[in-house]
C-alpha cells in the first residue's frame, strides 16, 4: 500500500474513531510535516505574486515579480487593457506603480517593471520541460478579484498534461507548448503563476477551457511554460511588441502518419536550407516532432529571427541544418493587435453592482515615476527600457575597447586557411583586400545592398565596414541602433545581447556576449530573401588597451566563405586625402 | 573590382572551423545545470507520474458524431482486451457507422459497435488490433470513500493524435445511488456510483477511467450528468462491479446490436413497424434513431401504450439504434409471436409487450 492510501485509510479510519468517541482524531506525522511544508512553501511564494489594476484601479488579473528590481510577468491581455501605467498590489499590502515593459500579444506575454524597490521578493523561475503529468502544483492570484488585502488566493492541484496545443481565440492567444492542470484557474488567475510544489516558477496561468457553466474553472487549465516566456524575455526587456516565428513552411500528416512537409514559401530560409514538398520532418528546435501539433508547439516558443535547428528526411537521407525564423506579423498587424478591442478570454468577474468595464474611461494622469520611464515610440510597447539596454551593450563593447570617434583605418593581418597571407584594410570609404595575387578594393556605396562583393559572400567587405562603423561613430552616428533582445548565435552557448543597426538600406545585426560584452558575431542581410553574410569573431586578445579578435570565419548561408586568421590589428593613422 | 569567382577560390579553402552543430532546443534556453534530454528525462520522474504513463496507454480516444457545442464528437473509452475490446459511454458519439478510435501511439482504428447496454449507459466497442495495453476489469478492485483517484480522459478533446490523454486529481466523495426519483437525473441508471471531487463531467470524459494512485482501474466516468431539480451537474463514476456482467453479455453476444453473419431467419409472416401501427420518424440520416412519430389509433402499439417521442432501445434483447435495424429486427419475428420493446420515455427505460394485430388486417412488408 502507497503512503498516500495508507494515510487516507489511516485519517478516515481515525476519524471514525475519533467521532465515536467525540476525540480529535489522531493525525499521522508524516501527514503534518507534508501540510507544513505545503504551508511555508506557498508563505514563501505568495510574496512574489500580483494583483493587476488599471491605473484607475478598476479590472486587471494576476502577475509575478522575477527579479529584485522588479521586473514581473502577466499576461498580454491583462496588461493590455490596462495602458501603460498600472498598479500591482503585493502581499505586504502596498500598491506599487508599475510600466509596461515588453508586449507579447500572439503568447499572451506581457513584461512589466514595478517600482519603489530594488529588493522586490521574486519568484526563481525553474524548467518547465521537468514538468510530469501528475505532479503537483498550484497556482496564485486574484480569481474573482477576492483579494481585496492583495494576499493570493491559492489553488492547488495537479499537472494534467504537458506540451499541449490550445488553439488562438481569435488571431490572439494561441496557447502553444503549454501545462494544463487542474488546479482552479478562474477569471483574475490571467498573468499569474504557476508554481511547482516547491514553490518555483513553472508556467503563466491564462486561459481555460469553459463550456456549459460559462466562466468558471471546470478543471482544466492552461499556462504558457516559463520556458517558452523565457526564450522571449530578453526580446520583452527590449521594450518592443514581439511577434512569433513562421518557418515559411507547412506540415501534415501522411497516409504512412509521417509527418511531411505540406507547402514551403520559396523566398523563405527552410527553402534555401533545402527543404522541399514532400520532405518528412524528424526534429525541430531540438525535438523529435510527430504531428502538426507537436510542429506548432515548437514552432510557438520562439520569437522571430532566432534561427533553430531543424531535421528532415528525403529518400532515406537525413539533413540537419539550422534555419532562421521569419515573423508571423507584418509591422502593421501586429500593431492592430494592439489597438483592437482586447481580446475576450478570462476576464475578471466585476462585483456585483459594479459595470463591466467600459470601453473608454476618463484616463488619470500617469504618475511620475511612470512617466519618466515610458517613452512612446510605433512598434514599441515602450521604447525607454530599448534605450536603455541598447546603452548598455553599448557601454559594455565600448569598455572592451574604444575605438569611438577615431576616424581611422583599421588594418587587419594574418593569414588564409591555406596558408596565404592577407591583410584587410578597413576605412570610412573603402575596404581593401590584399591576397598575395593582388588587392581588391571596394568602395563603400549610398546602398550597400547594391555591393555585396565578394560574390558568393553574402556582402563580406560591406559587413566588415559596418562593423568599423558601429565601433567609430556609435550609437548617435551610426544611423538607427535599436536592441533586439537575446538570441542565440552559432557556436557560441547560451543566448546574446542583440543590437541592429539600419545604414545604407541594409540592416545589420551584433550579437554580443552578456558576459563579456565582446562581439561574438554580425549578421548583414542585405534583402529578406536571402541569406546574410556571417562574420563570427572569436580568440579575442587584448592589446593596447583594446579587445580585438583573432580569427573571423566568414559564412554565408550553408556555405564557408572565408577563414582569417588575425595575427596583428591595428589602427592605422588617418585616411589620406 | 576584380573578377569574383578568382578571389572567392582563393578565400574559401578549407573548411570554416566554428561549424554550425545542431542545437539542441536545451542550449537556446538553459536553466543552470540542465543535463542533456536524455538526462532531464530521468529527473523529472516522480513515482506518480511514472504510474500515469504506465496506464495512460489504456485509455483511448474516440471520435464520432456531433460536432456541436453542448454536443461534441468526441469521449473516451478503456481497452479492456488485449485484442482490441473498448468499453465507453453509451452516448449520441457512437450514433454512426464511423467511430474512430485512437491509441496512445496515435494508430487510428475503425470502432465497431459489439453492443451496449442502455440501462447502465455503457457499450463495447471491438478495433483490429492485437497485443494492445488494456484494464483487466477482473481485477478491478472496490474501494471505499476517501480514496484518492486520478481521472484519465480526453476531456474538452485536447489530446490528438498520440498525445497522452488528460489526468485530473480527486478523492472519492461518496457511495451511493442515483436518486430513483424520476426527473431527477437525466439518466435511465439507477445503480451505484462514485461521486467525486474531480470536475470530471465535462465534455469528451465520459467513458474514460477513474484509477488508484497504483494504477488500479476501480470505475468508468460517467457522462455528463445534470440534477434537473437544482440545475447542478454530477462528477460521478460507475464502480467496475456494476459493469462487469453486462461488458460479460455484450462480448458474448447477448446484447447484440446486428447479426451480419447470421443469415435472416425465414419467418412466414414477418412483422413490420407499420403492422404494429408505429409511424416512425422519417428516416433521413445513415442511422436515424427510431423515434416514434405517431401511433395509429387502434393498433397493437396504442393498446400496449407507446406515445409519440418514445425512443425505440430493444427489441426482445437486441439493440435496435437506427430505423434500419428496428425494422430488420422485427423482421425475424413471426406475425403470431408477441413483440416486446423496451423504449426510452423522458429518461425512463419502459417495457411494452405488443401483441398479434388485433384487426387481423394484413401487415405491409
Amino acid at each position: 500500500m502507497t503512503l498516500s492510501s495508507a494515510i487516507a485509510v489511516v485519517l478516515f479510519w481515525a476519524a471514525g474513531l475519533a467521532a465515536a468517541a467525540g476525540v480529535p482524531p489522531e493525525v499521522p506525522p508524516e501527514v503534518l510535516k507534508a501540510e507544513a511544508e505545503r504551508i511555508a512553501v506557498i508563505e514563501k511564494a505568495k510574496d512574489s505574486v500580483l494583483a493587476v489594476f488599471s491605473a484607475a484601479g478598476g479590472g486587471g488579473g494576476s502577475g509575478v515579480v522575477i527579479s529584485a528590481d522588479g521586473y514581473a510577468l502577466s499576461n498580454f491581455h491583462v496588461a493590455m487593457p490596462t495602458g501603460p501605467a498600472m498598479k500591482c498590489g503585493m502581499a505586504d499590502g502596498r500598491l506599487y506603480d508599475a510600466v509596461v515593459v515588453g508586449l507579447d500579444p500572439t503568447g499572451d506575454v506581457a513584461l512589466v517593471k514595478l517600482f519603489g524597490r530594488d529588493d522586490f521578493p521574486h519568484a526563481e523561475l525553474a524548467d518547465s520541460d521537468q514538468v510530469r503529468a501528475g505532479d503537483s502544483v498550484f497556482a496564485m492570484g486574484n480569481p474573482f478579484l477576492l483579494a481585496t488585502d492583495f494576499q493570493p488566493t491559492a489553488t492547488w492541484g495537479i499537472i494534467s498534461g504537458v506540451h499541449r496545443y490550445q488553439f488562438p481565440a481569435g488571431t490572439l492567444l494561441e496557447y502553444t507548448d503549454c501545462l494544463q492542470t487542474d488546479a482552479s484557474i478562474n477569471p483574475g488567475n490571467s498573468g499569474g503563476p504557476l508554481f511547482d510544489a516547491r514553490g518555483r516558477l513553472i508556467g503563466i496561468n491564462g486561459r481555460a477551457s469553459f463550456e456549459k457553466r460559462g466562466r468558471v474553472s471546470v478543471g482544466a487549465g492552461y499556462a504558457i511554460s516559463i520556458n517558452q516566456v523565457r526564450n522571449f524575455l530578453g526580446y520583452l526587456h527590449s521594450g518592443r511588441i514581439v511577434d512569433h516565428a513562421t518557418l515559411g513552411a507547412t506540415v501534415g500528416v501522411d497516409e504512412e502518419r509521417r509527418l511531411v512537409v505540406t507547402d514551403v514559401l520559396d523566398t523563405s530560409d527552410a527553402y534555401r536550407r533545402g527543404l522541399r514538398y514532400g520532405d518528412e520532418v524528424l526534429a525541430f528546435g531540438g525535438r523529435t516532432v510527430e504531428t502538426p501539433n507537436a510542429f506548432k508547439n515548437v514552432l510557438g516558443i520562439f520569437p522571430k529571427g532566432w534561427r533553430v535547428p531543424l531535421s528532415y528526411r528525403r529518400n532515406g537521407k537525413r539533413f540537419d541544418v539550422l534555419v532562421r525564423l521569419a515573423g508571423v506579423h507584418s509591422e502593421d498587424e501586429l500593431l492592430a493587435k494592439l489597438s483592437g478591442r482586447g481580446p475576450r478570454e478570462p476576464m475578471p468577474i466585476p462585483k456585483p453592482g459594479e459595470l463591466p468595464i467600459p470601453a473608454a474611461k476618463a484616463k488619470p494622469a500617469m504618475p511620475e515615476i511612470v512617466r519618466k520611464h515610458f517613452d512612446e515610440k510605433r512598434g514599441y510597447a515602450n521604447y525607454y527600457f530599448n534605450r536603455l539596454h541598447r546603452d548598455r551593450v553599448w557601454k559594455a563593447w565600448n569598455a572592451r575597447g574604444d575605438f569611438a570617434g577615431q576616424d581611422r583605418t583599421w588594418l587587419l593581418a594574418g593569414t588564409l586557411a591555406r596558408g596565404d597571407k592577407f591583410t584587410l584594410s578597413v576605412a570610412g570609404g573603402q575596404v581593401v583586400l590584399s591576397l598575395p595575387r593582388g588587392d581588391v578594393k571596394w568602395s563603400v556605396p549610398e546602398e550597400l545592398g547594391s555591393a555585396l562583393e565578394p560574390a558568393g559572400s553574402g556582402g563580406l567587405f560591406a559587413a566588415l565596414s559596418l562593423w568599423r562603423r558601429l565601433a567609430v561613430e556609435g550609437l548617435d552616428k551610426f544611423g538607427e541602433v535599436t536592441y533586439l533582445g537575446t538570441a542565440p548565435w552559432a557556436g557560441h552557448p547560451g543566448l546574446l545581447d542583440v543590437l541592429v543597426g539600419r545604414h545604407g538600406g541594409v540592416e545589420c545585426r551584433y550579437y554580443f556576449d552578456v558576459a563579456t560584452g565582446l562581439l561574438a558575431g554580425l549578421e548583414m542581410a542585405a534583402h529578406e530573401h536571402a541569406d546574410p553574410c556571417e562574420l563570427h569573431f572569436t580568440e579575442y586578445r587584448e592589446s593596447d588597451g583594446r579587445w580585438t579578435p583573432r580569427r573571423i570565419e566568414v559564412r554565408c548561408g550553408d556555405e564557408p566563405v572565408a577563414d582569417f586568421k588575425v595575427d596583428l590589428f591595428t589602427v592605422s593613422r588617418p585616411d589620406p586625402p | 573590382m576584380s573578377q569574383p569567382l578568382r578571389w572567392i577560390a582563393v578565400l574559401a579553402l578549407g573548411a570554416v572551423g566554428a561549424g554550425l552543430p545542431a542545437r539542441s532546443n536545451g542550449d537556446a534556453s538553459p536553466p543552470a545545470g540542465a543535463g542533456p534530454p536524455a538526462a532531464r528525462e530521468s529527473a523529472g520522474a516522480t513515482a506518480l507520474s511514472g504510474t500515469i504513463a504506465r496506464v495512460q496507454p489504456n485509455v483511448v480516444k474516440i471520435y464520432g458524431a456531433g460536432g456541436y457545442r453542448g454536443m461534441e464528437a468526441y469521449q473516451s473509452g478503456i481497452l479492456i482486451s488485449p485484442q482490441g475490446h473498448v468499453l465507453t459511454a453509451w452516448s449520441y458519439v457512437l450514433d454512426t457507422e464511423e467511430i474512430g478510435v485512437t491509441l496512445s501511439d496515435g494508430r487510428k482504428f475503425q470502432g465497431k459497435l459489439l453492443g451496449a447496454d442502455p440501462r447502465l449507459e455503457i457499450a463495447v466497442l471491438k478495433i483490429e488490433a492485437a497485443g494492445v495495453p488494456w484494464f483487466d476489469l477482473s481485477k478491478a478492485p472496490a474501494v471505499e470513500p476517501g480514496t484518492r483517484v486520478l481521472a484519465l480522459s480526453n476531456l474538452f478533446g485536447v489530446a490528438v493524435g498520440s498525445e497522452p490523454v488528460s489526468v485530473q486529481h480527486g478523492t472519492i466523495a461518496a457511495k451511493t445511488r442515483l436518486a430513483a426519483r424520476r426527473g431527477v437525473f437525466e439518466t435511465p441508471y439507477r445503480g451505484t456510483v462514485y461521486v467525486l471531487d474531480a470536475v470530471t463531467n465535462n465534455p469528451g470524459a465520459a467513458g474514460g477511467a477513474l484509477v488508484t494512485r497504483r494504477g488500479e482501474l476501480v470505475a468508468l466516468l460517467g457522462k455528463e450528468l445534470r440534477n434537473a431539480l437544482n440545475n447542478t451537474w454530477l462528477n460521478y463514476a460507475v464502480p467496475i462491479a456494476e459493469l462487469r456482467e453486462s461488458v460479460e453479455q455484450i462480448r458474448a453476444g447477448k446484447l447484440a446490436t446486428l447479426r451480419p453473419d447470421e443469415p435472416a431467419v425465414k419467418v412466414a409472416r414477418p412483422r413490420s413497424v407499420e403492422g404494429l401501427g408505429i409511424v416512425l420518424v422519417p428516416d433521413v440520416v445513415e442511422r436515424t434513431p427510431p423515434f416514434v412519430d405517431r401511433v395509429v389509433e387502434g393498433s397493437p402499439a396504442a393498446a400496449a401504450g407507446i406515445l409519440p417521442d418514445d425512443l425505440v432501445i430493444l427489441v426482445g434483447d437486441h439493440l435496435v439504434p437506427s430505423c434500419k435495424a428496428l425494422r430488420e429486427e422485427l423482421r425475424r419475428i413471426d406475425a403470431e409471436e408477441k413483440v416486446k420493446l423496451t423504449v426510452l420515455r423522458a429518461e425512463e427505460m419502459l417495457e411494452f409487450v405488443l401483441q398479434a394485430s388485433l384487426s387481423g388486417r394484413k401487415e405491409a412488408p
